[in-house]
């Protein structure tokens, strides 16, 4: 497939057959709105409007405690919900200078890639639809109810379950939960080459992906592209490496980095993420220390006049928090830099001068959750 | 009365005497159409029904699920229940749409499916049109289908519609060579283009066996190309709901919906039966020449069974087919058919021709 250079600058005629992809579409997962320019099949640009559901949870936050900021993070990427919580814990207990106790570093990492897990399972259901087969969305929901059943057992909630508060977690783990972990990665461990059976090792599947979108590592680092659709195309930016929080210096991993840059590049990193989040959960299970689960807090937290930062890497790249605080209980102005809208905004250069079938696959690919550009 | 399980033929001899003796001939030609005509829009409703529930329970067997389990005994009544919902439904007026051609767009995609299904040997006797030239007439009508899907696309006014009728259009067409040449290979085994005698040709062995390969290779052309034909997945381009919501029937509400859809499952019969009679036998029994007491077994099992379990295996195919792969991309599609497809056919049909020819295949 040969591709068009495309300018950055989309340039409109009143001719052009537009047609309008979403707000209400099954394959742009959620109420986001692609602005297609088609000659034929083939798509010449792309323009995403996003905005269909913003709800103003920063200015929101502004009004809000520290401790009620937290539960609204849960609400931008739904399917990372306990990472988006520990951003905002640790910039919060990084301002307060708080040594967090090592149990609740364990415990939150553990959960972090758990989460991660789920989600990048429920992306390989998504994507499996994207491209028609529908199968894998059953075969992708079955494992993950695995891990939520995990999380239901210790907090009760299933989702969003915002056990972080900062200082620590709201409640201890339940005594099985390591057992069950334990149970689950080793069943886990033998329904990935299932995975590989069924969609990656497809012909029809192999055809659509590889060459399909294809991302250099400078538009990568241009757009801000993170996590695993930068990382396809060579651009390591895993936080997890570069500035390691929590407990990830405790654990010996890799950062999957392919300089492929295609839709098959993007897929395969994320299939290799499952296996070292297993790598990581394994090394991290038996070790979780005795002690408290949280550590000894004001009951009003006020943070101290100043500019805090903190960046996490989420299941669809870096999370930063950027809060500014006069000394109150509330911060003046937080800002919140999620790794969708960046990732977002790349469609039209990778996308456009391809069939309308592969920019569904290549947005499927760069695994959008919507409600985290709009926030 | 004489009702043979094993052969229709008395027992319809037997209705148009009866008929002839008691009314003109006139009069009885027109109650035996009566006749025929609700038989066959009854079977057309309970197939239809009924294929889309064996759908819905083989998906949920592939992807570890129940399936409809709910309205009567293991959910059999649910798609009953479904079109009752459907006939109940709006019909939802579209703005700016051509009016007539909207509604006459799902009726010609239904009545293309009935026509085929006139022309197929059910069992001995039961055919409703034998035709001399079957196959031909089968080509014909199994292509104007897309006339109606064409007609819905260009007058709900929707660009997704457009562009899945047009997707459709330029599937059909391309796919329908591959069609027709693979069942040429057995109208030049047999020598005859009449259904009926397609089937008598295979009494001693079906096709499939006694073409060997060039046979073989024609009947897995004939599984992919008929799919796609009858717009499946992973071929389904002209509704890809991932890309194009519904494709053509977009707009489409209420009972109109519920032709397609059914149009749908009974073209997917359609061409079952069709693989079932060309390829594997048709109402015939499964003989091996000289084994006599397996072949007294085999006989005993009534041909319409033998027609039904053929269909239902090839529909099962096809089945599996859809739940396991991904959808291709509309370029991917012709190239298979234009660069691989049909230049195996061609060569197939030469290969037929100096098999038969040379007497190289099982007489």
């Amino acid at each position: 497939m040969e591709q068009e250079v495309i300018k950055d600058i989309i340039i409109k005629n009143s001719d052009d057959y537009i047609i309008n992809m979403g707000p209400q579409h099954p394959s742009t997962h959620g109420v986001l709105r692609f602005e297609l320019c088609l000659k034929g099949e083939t798509v010449k640009y792309i323009i995403p409007h996003c905005g269909y559901i913003h709800r103003g949870i920063e200015k929101m936050c502004e009004k809000i405690t520290y401790p009620q900021i937290i539960h609204l993070t849960d609400r931008f990427d739904y399917l990372s919900a306990h990472i988006n919580n520990e951003a905002v814990c640790l910039a919060v207990e990084s301002a307060l200078e708080t040594e967090v106790p090592e149990r609740v570093k364990y415990i939150r990492t553990i959960i972090a890639e758990l989460n991660r897990l789920a989600s990048h399972q429920l992306w390989w259901c998504a994507f499996g639809m994207d491209l028609g087969a529908l199968t894998t969305f059953f075969y992708g929901l079955r494992d993950r109810e695995k891990i939520l059943d995990i999380f239901e057992e210790s907090w009760g909630s299933r989702l969003l379950h915002s056990v972080n508060c900062p200082g620590g977690l709201m409640n201890d783990i339940h005594p099985n939960f390591q057992k069950r972990i334990k149970e689950f990665i080793k069943y886990f461990r033998k329904i990935i080459p299932e995975y590989d059976q069924l969609l990656t090792n497809n012909v029809i599947f192999q055809q659509r992906a590889i060459g399909m979108g294809y991302m250099s590592k400078e538009v990568a680092i241009e757009y801000g592209v993170t996590g695993p659709s930068g990382r396809g195309s060579g651009f390591s930016c895993d936080i997890r490496k570069k500035q390691p929080y929590s407990a990830y210096s405790k654990a010996d991993f890799k950062e999957i980095l392919l300089t492929e840059g295609d839709t098959y590049a993007r897929y395969k990193v994320r299939i290799a993420e499952m296996w070292e989040s297993m790598n990581i959960i394994e090394q991290l299970v038996d070790n979780i220390p005795e002690g408290a689960f949280t550590a000894k807090m004001k009951p009003i937290i006020k943070l101290p006049a100043g500019e805090y930062y903190q960046r996490v890497e989420t299941a669809r790249g870096e999370l930063g928090v950027y809060i500014v605080s006069d000394g109150n209980k509330s911060p003046v102005r937080i800002k919140f830099r999620t790794p969708n809208f960046s990732n977002l905004f790349v469609i039209n250069k990778i996308a456009s001068g391809n069939k309308i079938a592969d920019l569904v696959a290549i947005s499927g690919s760069l695994d959008l959750v919507i409600p985290d550009i709009d926030r | 009365m004489n009702f043979n399980i094993y052969d229709f033929t008395s027992f319809t001899k037997w209705i148009d005497t009866a008929l002839n003796n008691s009314m003109s001939a006139g009069w009885a030609t027109l109650v035996e159409l009566i006749i025929i005509g609700i038989v066959f829009i009854a079977f057309y409703a309970v197939v239809g029904l009924y294929l889309v529930y064996a759908e819905r329970k083989v998906c949920a067997l592939i992807q570890n699920r129940l399936g409809p389990n709910r309205v009567g005994p293991l959910g059999l009544f649910q798609t009953i229940a479904d079109l009752i919902k459907l006939l109940m439904k709006e019909l939802i007026e579209i703005k700016h749409a051509d009016k007539f051609l909207f509604n006459l767009a799902p009726f010609i995609v239904i009545i293309a499916s009935f026509m085929a299904i006139a022309a197929i040997p059910f069992a001995k006797g039961l055919h409703a049109i034998d035709f001399n030239i079957g196959i031909f007439y089968l080509f014909a009508v199994s292509s104007l289908g897309v006339i109606g899907i064409l007609l819905s696309g260009w007058s709900s006014n929707s660009k997704y519609s457009l562009i899945g009728a047009i997707r459709s259009g330029a599937q059909v067409v391309s796919y329908e060579l591959s069609v027709g040449l693979a069942l040429l290979s057995v109208v030049i085994f047999s020598g005859t283009m009449q259904l009926s005698g397609i089937v008598e040709s295979q009494a001693n062995g079906w096709w499939i066996i006694k073409g060997h390969i060039p046979a073989i290779i024609s009947f897995l052309i004939f599984l992919v190309a008929s799919t796609a034909e009858t717009n499946r997945g992973p071929f389904d381009l002209a509704e890809a709901e991932s890309e194009l919501t519904a494709g053509f029937h977009t707009e489409y509400s209420g009972i109109k919906f519920a032709f397609f859809f059914l149009a749908e499952y009974m073209n997917m019969f359609i061409v079952a039966s069709i693989a079932a009679t060309v390829f594997l036998g048709g109402w015939m029994p499964f003989h091996i020449e000289g084994w006599t007491g397996m072949n007294n077994v085999m006989d005993y099992i009534p041909p319409f069974v033998w027609y039904l379990g053929k269909t239902v295996f090839v529909i099962l195919v096809i089945m599996w087919f859809k739940w396991t792969f991904p959808r291709l991309r509309i370029d991917q599609l012709l190239t298979l058919e234009w660069k691989y497809l049909l230049p195996i056919n061609l060569i197939n049909i030469v290969l037929i021709s100096l098999v038969v020819l040379l007497g190289w295949y099982i007489k």
